[in-house]
Order: structure tokens, then C-alpha cells, then sequence
């Protein structure tokens, strides 16, 4: 039986002034599967993101997360979501584990000592838990930003650049972690315009181009050097 | 109630551990008493008069700066995207905002009126509870626009210029009501004789608080 799709994206438009960023674009990710989304600097793929986590409405076509309409039912969807965007959504003042107890609890989640520390543990935090976040490292920030995700249990997982800024322990950590949430039966999105570790997680990449999908292909054999082929071949053409 | 107290706790921790408002706004009070004492030297009849409009001059700049700064802790790490994809009722975050805002101006007021005292050497003792009073209903009043105003211009580039260009025409009418009551209890007249003003601050405050609390989700969603 073929899963039912947690990302649902159909004609997908929006326009920034005169400026078209996403036209007529489609793409679904169903649960269990991670697509990863490459295109070039501008190609609009934190725009995409950003529609799917409600942060930006779509001007036309209608986005789907989990059985809820973006444009109508953002409280649904942002139960369902969790998003990595660039910033890291941690307060630097705070340690680990108050920056956890604050966001757990403003999601509405009742927290306790075990469960805090056992989402910390989870990404091998626990031993920074009560150091201040304005100690840790841009990976530390990532994977703190993560253990918001283990306590929430979304169905989605928005992530864009995940990879970027992490120590090869760290990525592999990530990948790990990835692979274990598609397990779980969660859906990936994730955007990116390098060719690296992202690769590795997804099972199916798509070619972001012109505001649509230029490809959508599974990653199934592909190498690191025949995506860039056909990164080239669709982006750049368009581009 | 869970979710406005964590808000106010992480705020009122996140100052304490950086102190970056409230020594700021110390210093700027003790700043602005300088400069009044030198302009109106120890004449104690024009003191008098003027009295209570300084002391609301020195809240509402001290105001206008601590408000002012409400939501720029938000805008590091892109917390204020956090709180926007945070499931759940968005007006316990302007209540726990309001709630910390508070706490710091009334804070910093009391702080002034300590100073003001030594300065102008008042002797405030027999008045304090019922400009207590007075500064509180203010206090609330103005706290409760400049919450909500600041959460509106945190993402405007021109936002140091249009949050005061926004507050300070809706607070008119509770600046005018603050400085009359406050004058009154100066002079040593009981609240009965400003009722009035009381009434229309506590009804500002009403007004006000339910505004916030109905238009924040719209405001945090742009």
C-alpha cells in the first residue's frame, strides 16, 4: 500500500511585487519518504518552505501538510511541522534546558525533568544542559533547535540547509537522526543547493527551476556526480 | 496562564542574566534627573508646578525605551519565527510580554521616584499610596499600547522612529489623566477629589489590555 502524502503541493504561486518566485509548482513527499529540493541561489526554495510552514501565504494554488491547508489552517499545520530554517530559535541567555522548558511549554507540552533530559541526551546535549546557549557552537544551536522536534513529535519536517554549518561528527549524528524519523513514518522536506550529505538521506530529489519543479526523480543509485549532471542539465538551462 | 508565565519567565531571566535594559534605562533615568535639576534649580514654587509633569516625562522616555526594546531579543536566532510556528492561543504571548513589561517599568519607576525624591528633596511619604495608585493604572495603560505597538513596528526597518510616532498620540489622553491625578496627590488632596481621572485610566487599562489581547495574533502574523 502506498503512503498517504504528508506534503501535498499543487500550482503552487507566489509573487513577491512583480517578482514570480514559485510558478504553478507541484510536489508531494508522502510519510516515510525525504525529498530533497536543490536549485540555485534565488530559485525560491526557502520561499517554498516558507509557505509550506505558513510563514508566507501563497499567492495562488494551495499547499497541504499533513491534511491541512496552509493558506486555511496554519494552527493544524504548525502542530503537525517542525522547521529548521537559518535561525536556530534558541535564546542565548538561556541555558539548553530552559531554552527546551520555554518552547515545550509555549507549544502547550507539559515537561518533565526525564523527558527534557532525555531529549537532550538524544542530541548528545546532556552534558551542556545547563551551560548558557551563547557557549555553544553553531552545530550545538542546530542540534538544540532538533531536540525541540524529539519532544514534539511533528509529522513534518521542514529543514532548509540542515547540513550547513555542522562538524562531520554532527552531520553524521543528523543523517542519523533523519533516517530514523522517516522510519518513524515522518515526511522530510528538506532544501539545498549543495550536493552533499542531503543526498545520502533523500529518497527522491527534485530540481527546483523557473518557480516549478524541473525534475523530480528518485535518488534510487544516483551518484553525488550524476545529480550534479542533472542539476545542470535542469537548474542552469533555466537559470 | 502556563504559556504567558513562561514568556514573562524567560523575559524577566533573559534580563536578569543580561541586565542590558534595566541598567540602560537606570542610567538614562539618572541621565534625565541631571539634566532637570540643572534647568530648574532649587526654586521649589516652579518645582512644584512642574513637578508632575517631569516625573511623567522621565516614565514615559524611560517607558519608551524599555517598550521599545520588547521584542529585540526575538529577533535574535529568528526566535520571533518560533514563536509565530509555536501552536496555540498567540495572546497568552502578548499577555506574558505585557506582564514582564510591566514588572521592569514599574521597576524603573519606583527606582525614579526614589531619585526624584533625593534630588528635588521632596518628602513623599504621605502621598505614596495613592501615587501608587496613580502610577500603577498609568503605568498599565501605557505598557499595554506599548507592548502591543512594539510588537507591531519590531519588524519595520524604521521601527526606533515609528514606535514613539505611534504610542505617544494614543497615550494623550492617559498622559493627561497620570499628570493631573499625580498633581492632585501632590498637593495632598485625596483620590476621591481625582476620581474621575482614575476612572478614565482604569477604563483606558480595560480598553486597552482587551485590545492587546484580541489584535496580537493578527499583529504577530503580519
Amino acid at each position: 500500500m502506498i503512503p498517504e502524502p504528508l506534503i501535498r503541493v499543487i500550482g503552487l504561486r507566489k509573487t513577491f511585487g512583480n517578482h514570480r518566485v514559485l510558478d504553478g509548482l507541484e510536489l508531494e513527499v508522502r510519510a516515510g519518504e525525504a525529498v530533497a529540493v536543490l536549485g540555485a541561489n534565488g530559485a525560491g526554495k526557502t520561499t517554498l518552505l516558507k509557505v509550506l510552514a505558513t510563514l508566507v501565504r501563497p499567492t495562488r494554488g494551495t499547499a497541504i501538510v499533513a491534511g491541512h491547508d496552509c493558506a486555511k489552517d496554519a494552527e493544524g499545520v504548525r502542530r503537525e511541522i517542525g522547521l529548521v530554517a537559518h535561525g536556530s530559535y534558541v535564546y542565548e541567555d538561556l541555558t539548553a534546558a530552559e531554552n527546551l522548558t520555554f518552547w515545550a511549554t509555549l507549544a502547550g507540552l507539559r515537561l518533565s525533568a526525564a523527558a527534557r533530559a532525555g531529549a537532550l541526551a538524544t542530541v548528545e546535549l546532556d552534558r551542556a544542559a545547563d551551560e548558557r546557549v551563547r557557549t555553544f557552537s553553531a552545530g550545538m544551536k542546530r542540534r538544540l533547535c532538533l531536540a525541540r522536534f524529539v519532544l514534539a513529535r511533528p509529522r513534518v519536517l521542514l529543514l532548509d540547509e540542515p547540513f550547513a554549518g555542522l562538524d562531520q561528527r554532527a552531520k553524521k549524528w543528523l543523517e542519523e537522526h533523519l533516517a530514523s524519523f522517516k522510519t518513524g513514518g515522518g515526511a522530510i522536506l528538506m532544501t539545498t543547493h549543495s550536493f552533499g550529505r542531503e543526498l545520502a538521506v533523500a529518497d527522491r530529489i527534485a530540481i527546483l527551476a523557473g518557480g516549478a519543479i524541473a525534475l523530480d526523480t528518485a535518488r534510487g543509485a544516483l551518484s553525488a556526480d550524476d545529480v550534479q549532471r542533472l542539476y545542470a542539465l535542469h537548474a542552469e538551462d533555466v537559470s | 496562564m502556563r504559556r504567558a508565565f513562561i514568556v514573562v519567565w524567560k523575559d524577566l531571566l533573559v534580563e536578569r542574566r543580561s541586565k542590558e535594559t534595566l541598567n540602560a534605562l537606570f542610567f538614562f533615568a539618572l541621565l534625565l534627573l541631571f539634566i532637570f535639576q540643572f534647568s530648574l534649580g532649587p526654586d521649589r514654587e516652579r518645582l512644584a508646578g512642574t513637578l508632575p509633569g517631569l516625573l511623567w516625562l522621565a516614565f514615559i522616555l524611560n517607558g519608551l525605551l524599555g517598550l521599545g526594546r520588547t521584542f529585540v531579543v526575538e529577533r535574535e536566532n529568528d526566535c520571533w519565527e518560533g514563536l509565530l510556528l509555536s501552536p496555540g492561543d498567540k495572546s497568552a504571548i502578548y499577555v506574558g510580554k505585557l506582564a514582564g513589561n510591566l514588572l521592569l517599568m514599574l521597576v524603573v519607576e519606583a527606582i525614579l521616584l526614589v531619585l526624584f525624591a533625593f534630588f528635588f528633596n521632596l518628602d513623599l511619604g504621605g502621598a505614596l499610596p495613592a501615587l501608587a495608585v496613580v502610577i500603577g493604572l498609568g503605568t498599565v495603560a501605557f505598557a499595554a499600547v506599548g507592548t502591543l505597538f512594539a510588537a507591531m513596528t519590531a519588524q519595520v526597518r524604521a521601527r526606533e522612529l515609528l514606535f514613539p510616532v505611534l504610542l505617544l498620540p494614543v497615550q494623550a489622553p492617559v498622559l493627561l489623566a497620570t499628570v493631573k491625578a499625580t498633581e492632585a496627590v501632590l498637593l495632598g488632596e485625596p483620590l476621591g477629589s481625582v476620581a474621575h481621572w482614575l476612572k478614565l485610566l482604569a477604563a483606558a487599562d480595560v480598553v486597552y489590555v482587551a485590545v492587546g489581547v484580541l489584535t496580537f495574533d493578527f499583529v504577530l502574523e503580519g
